[in-house]
C-alpha cells in the first residue's frame, strides 16, 4: 500500500507540473512573453501592452483562464515618461499565480478604455482612478465620485505629483448629490449617518424602502479618508509602516505584513525562519480577536446577550494577552521591514499554549450554546443571502467570499510567510446567508488556534530580523490574509530609496460593493446584522 | 437555559471587581468617578457620545471594550448613548478628516450645554501619523473647544476611564 501511494504522489507531481507548464505556456503566449519567463518558485508575471489592447487581453484572460480581478492602480510617471501608468492585478487562484498587466496613458490626453461593462469589480477602480489621477475611464457606465465628497473642488487630483500634500482644500458649492432615488407610491427613503447611533466609523446610508422591505440601498463613503496614500510618497519605509498600521486599526498586523512583504521583496531579502513562524503566529492571534468581535456583534445584534457578553470577554482575553506578549494589544510596533521586533521566549510559548487550550474549552460551549438558540439561528439563516455570482462579479474577498462558495484564501493560494509549512483546510459555505458567514467565522477561529499550536513548535533559535542597508529603485506587490480578507500593497520605491507610490487594496474597498447586494429585499431591522456578518472597515476603504 | 447556568458557573464574574488589589488601576478609578458623579450630579449618571472623525478604529475597538463583562462601564455610571442630544460627553475619536469636519461641528451643535468636549487618541490630539495631510482639517482643538485630552495610539480602557475622571474634577463643585 505504501509503495502505491509513493508512486501515485510522484505520479500526480509530475503531472501536476506538466499541467502547470502547460498552462504557464499559454499564459506566456498570451501576454507575448517568451515561455520561459517565469522561473519555478515565482507566482507572479508582468507584462506591458499598449494601452488599446489591454480589453482584448484582460477579457481572454477573465474568460479562457477564470483570472480575478485584484485591483487597478494607476501612477504619475509625467515627470520621466510624459505619461501616466496603469496596473491591472488579476490572480489565477487555482494555479497560483498573480499578473500585473502594465500600460502607458499619454499626459495630453489622459484617457483610457474602461473595462467595467465586462468586468463589474473594475468600475469602483476606475472611479477612484479618475478622482485622484484625473484620467477618464471612456465607456464607464457610472462616472460618479467614489470617496471626496460634493464639494470637492473640481481638477484637484490628490495623488498627481504636482499636487502639494500639505495645501488646505477650499470646500466649493456643493454639487447635487447623484443618489440613486427610488420613486413609487408608498416609496420613502431612510438616511442615517455620517455619525451613527453605536460606536461605529463613520458613512452615510440611504435605504429607500416600501414598507419593510429595503427595495435600494446608496452608500456614501470616504468620510474617514485621510490620504494615506499620498502620505506615504516621499517617506521612507520604516516612516511608512507606522502609516501601514494605521490603516484600519483592527487590521494593523496584516496591513504592515503585506507592507513589509513588499519592501522585503524590492530589497531582495530572505528573512530568518523565525520571523516567519512569528508573523504567522500575530497574524493568527489577529485573526482570533476579530472573529470574536464578529461572532459576538452577531449575536448583540439579535439580542442574545448572554452570548454576546462570552464571547466579548474571550475577545478581551486575547487582546490583554497581546499586551503581555508584545506591549501593544493591536499588535503595532511588531513587523519590521527584514523581520520583526518582538520575540516569544520560552516562558511565553508555554503561558500561550495553555492559554490557547483555556480558550479553546471556554469558547466551544458558548459555540454550541449559539447552535442550540432558535431565536439568534431563526434571525441569521436565510438572511442576507449574497450569491457566489455577485461575489465573483464584485470580486468579494474573505469570509464573505468563503462563504458564498468562492473558495479563496491568500494563506493558502499564494502562502507566504511560514504558511507554507502548515496544515491547515480554509472553511468555507455554499448559503451565502449571514449564518454562512458565522460559521465560516466559527471556523476559521478553531483552524487560528490550530495554525498557533503548530506554529509554535516550528519556532527555532534564530536572529528576528535581518538588516535592510539600501533599497535598490523598483517595485513589488506584498500581501496578506487579515481576518476581513485579502490584502494587497503594491509598492515603488524611487532612485533616493524614498516611496513614490503606495497602492493599497483593502479587502473592504471590494466587499462595501457587495454589502447592498445583501441588503436587498432584507427588511430594515435586519441591515444591523447584515452588516455586522460583514464587519467592513470604513478607514480600510476610505484610507 | 441548564447551559446557560452551567457556563455561568464555570466562569464565574468575569468582570474586574471592584476593590481587587492586583486590577487596582481600573477599579479605583471606576470607583472614584462613580463618587465623583454623584456628588456632582447628584446621582445622575455621565452620557457619552462617541464621534469617529476620520480615525483608524483602533479607538473605536478600546473604547467599545469598556462595555465588555470585564470593564463593564455602565456599573460606574457611565453610558454610551445613540443620539448627541442626551449626551453631557463627547467622546471624539479620529484626526478630524476634511469630509467628516461639518459632520461634527453639526453634533457639536446638537450637544446641549453644559458639554464637554475630549479628544481621544493621538489623532485628534495632534493629528498623529495623519499630520499635514490634505485630506484632515484637525486637530480637534482648532475646529472645536477640548476639555480632555487621552494620549495613546490608541488609549487603553483604564486610560479613557482615567480622563473621564478628570474632566469631573475640573467641573465646578456643586
Amino acid at each position: 500500500m505504501l509503495g502505491f501511494g509513493k508512486w501515485r504522489k510522484s505520479y500526480r507531481e509530475v503531472h501536476m507540473s506538466d499541467s502547470k507548464k502547460y498552462f504557464i505556456d499559454r499564459i506566456c503566449s498570451l501576454l507575448k512573453l517568451p515561455a520561459n519567463s517565469l522561473s519555478g518558485n515565482e507566482n507572479e508575471i508582468s507584462a506591458l501592452f499598449p494601452l488599446d489592447e489591454i480589453p482584448f487581453i484582460i477579457k481572454r484572460l477573465l474568460e479562457m483562464e477564470g483570472a480575478r480581478l485584484v485591483f487597478i492602480g494607476a501612477t504619475d510617471d509625467r515627470k520621466n515618461s510624459k505619461s501616466f501608468g496603469l496596473q491591472y492585478l488579476f490572480s489565477i487562484d487555482k494555479e497560483s499565480l498573480l499578473i500585473l498587466l502594465r500600460s502607458k496613458v499619454p499626459d495630453h490626453t489622459p484617457k483610457f478604455p474602461s473595462i467595467a461593462v465586462p468586468v463589474t469589480a473594475a468600475a469602483a477602480f476606475e472611479q477612484e482612478i479618475s478622482e485622484f489621477f484625473g484620467m477618464i475611464p471612456q465607456g464607464h457606465p457610472n462616472l460618479k465620485n467614489l470617496l471626496l465628497h460634493e464639494d470637492w473642488p473640481s481638477e484637484t487630483f490628490p495623488l498627481r505629483k504636482d499636487f502639494d500634500p500639505n495645501q488646505k482644500i477650499k470646500r466649493v458649492e456643493k454639487k447635487p448629490s447623484n443618489f440613486l432615488q427610488v420613486t413609487g407610491e408608498g416609496v420613502f427613503e431612510i438616511p442615517v449617518g455620517p455619525v451613527h447611533a453605536g460606536i461605529i466609523e463613520p458613512g452615510h446610508f440611504r435605504f429607500s424602502v416600501a414598507g419593510e422591505p429595503v427595495i435600494h440601498l446608496e452608500i456614501q463613503l470616504g468620510f474617514a479618508h485621510k490620504g494615506i496614500e499620498k502620505l506615504a510618497e516621499g517617506k521612507t519605509v520604516l516612516e511608512a509602516v507606522c502609516l501601514a498600521e494605521r490603516i484600519s486599526g483592527d487590521a494593523s498586523f496584516a496591513h504592515s505584513l503585506a507592507f513589509c512583504q513588499a519592501v522585503e521583496k524590492i530589497a531582495k531579502v530572505t528573512i530568518p525562519k523565525k520571523a516567519q513562524v512569528l508573523r504567522v503566529i500575530f497574524s493568527e492571534m489577529e485573526r482570533l480577536y476579530n472573529h470574536l468581535g464578529d461572532i459576538a456583534g452577531i449575536a448583540t445584534d439579535v439580542g442574545f446577550s448572554f452570548g454576546a457578553a462570552q464571547m466579548l470577554r474571550l475577545r478581551e482575553l486575547i487582546l490583554q494577552k497581546n499586551d503581555c506578549f508584545t506591549g501593544h494589544r493591536l499588535l503595532r510596533g511588531i513587523v519590521i521591514p527584514g523581520g520583526v521586533a518582538c520575540d516569544l521566549t520560552a516562558e511565553m510559548k508555554n503561558e500561550l499554549r495553555s492559554f490557547l487550550n483555556l480558550l479553546l474549552n471556554q469558547y466551544n460551549p458558548v459555540e454550541h450554546l449559539y447552535f442550540e438558540t432558535d431565536s439568534l439561528m431563526d434571525r441569521i439563516e436565510g438572511t442576507g443571502v449574497v450569491l457566489e455570482k455577485v461575489v465573483r462579479d464584485l470580486a468579494g474577498v474573505g469570509p464573505v467570499a468563503r462563504a458564498s462558495n468562492v473558495k479563496i484564501d491568500l494563506r493558502q493560494d499564494f502562502p507566504y510567510a511560514d504558511y507554507p509549512n502548515l496544515k491547515f483546510e480554509a472553511a468555507f459555505r455554499k448559503e451565502g446567508d449571514v449564518a454562512a458567514r458565522m460559521f465560516v467565522k466559527m471556523a476559521e477561529f478553531k483552524e487560528a488556534i490550530s495554525i498557533i499550536f503548530q506554529a509554535l513548535d516550528h519556532l527555532t533559535d534564530e536572529p528576528l530580523s535581518v538588516n535592510i542597508q539600501s533599497l535598490p529603485e523598483g517595485s513589488a506587490l506584498g500581501w496578506a490574509e487579515s481576518a476581513r480578507g485579502e490584502i494587497f500593497h503594491w509598492l515603488r520605491i524611487d532612485r533616493d530609496g524614498k516611496i513614490d507610490r503606495l497602492k493599497i487594496k483593502s479587502p473592504s474597498f471590494s466587499n462595501w460593493r457587495i454589502l447592498p447586494w445583501a441588503v436587498q429585499g432584507n427588511i430594515v431591522p435586519d441591515f444591523p446584522l447584515i452588516n455586522k456578518s460583514f464587519n467592513l472597515s470604513y478607514s480600510g476603504n476610505d484610507r | 437555559m441548564f447551559d446557560i447556568i452551567k457556563i455561568n458557573l464555570k466562569t464565574g464574574c468575569a468582570t474586574i471587581p471592584i476593590q481587587a488589589k492586583s486590577k487596582k488601576e481600573f477599579s479605583v478609578v471606576g470607583n472614584e468617578l462613580k463618587n465623583k458623579i454623584k456628588q456632582l450630579f447628584g446621582g445622575r449618571s455621565l452620557h457619552v457620545r462617541q464621534i469617529d472623525a476620520g480615525s483608524c478604529n483602533g479607538c473605536e475597538l478600546e473604547i467599545s471594550a469598556l462595555s465588555n463583562p470585564i470593564y463593564d462601564i455602565e456599573r460606574f455610571g457611565i453610558h454610551f448613548v445613540a443620539s448627541p442630544r442626551h449626551a453631557d460627553v463627547l467622546l471624539v475619536t479620529g484626526p478630524i478628516t476634511r469630509q467628516m469636519e461639518p459632520a461634527l461641528i453639526k453634533t457639536y451643535e446638537a450637544t446641549p450645554e453644559p458639554r464637554i468636549v475630549i479628544a481621544t487618541g493621538d489623532c485628534a490630539i495632534n493629528c498623529g501619523v495623519y499630520v499635514n495631510s490634505y485630506a484632515v482639517s484637525g486637530p480637534l482643538n482648532t475646529i472645536i473647544p477640548v476639555d480632555v485630552n487621552i494620549p495613546g495610539c490608541p488609549p487603553n480602557p483604564t486610560a479613557i476611564l482615567q480622563a473621564l475622571l478628570s474632566i469631573l474634577d475640573r467641573l465646578p463643585k456643586k
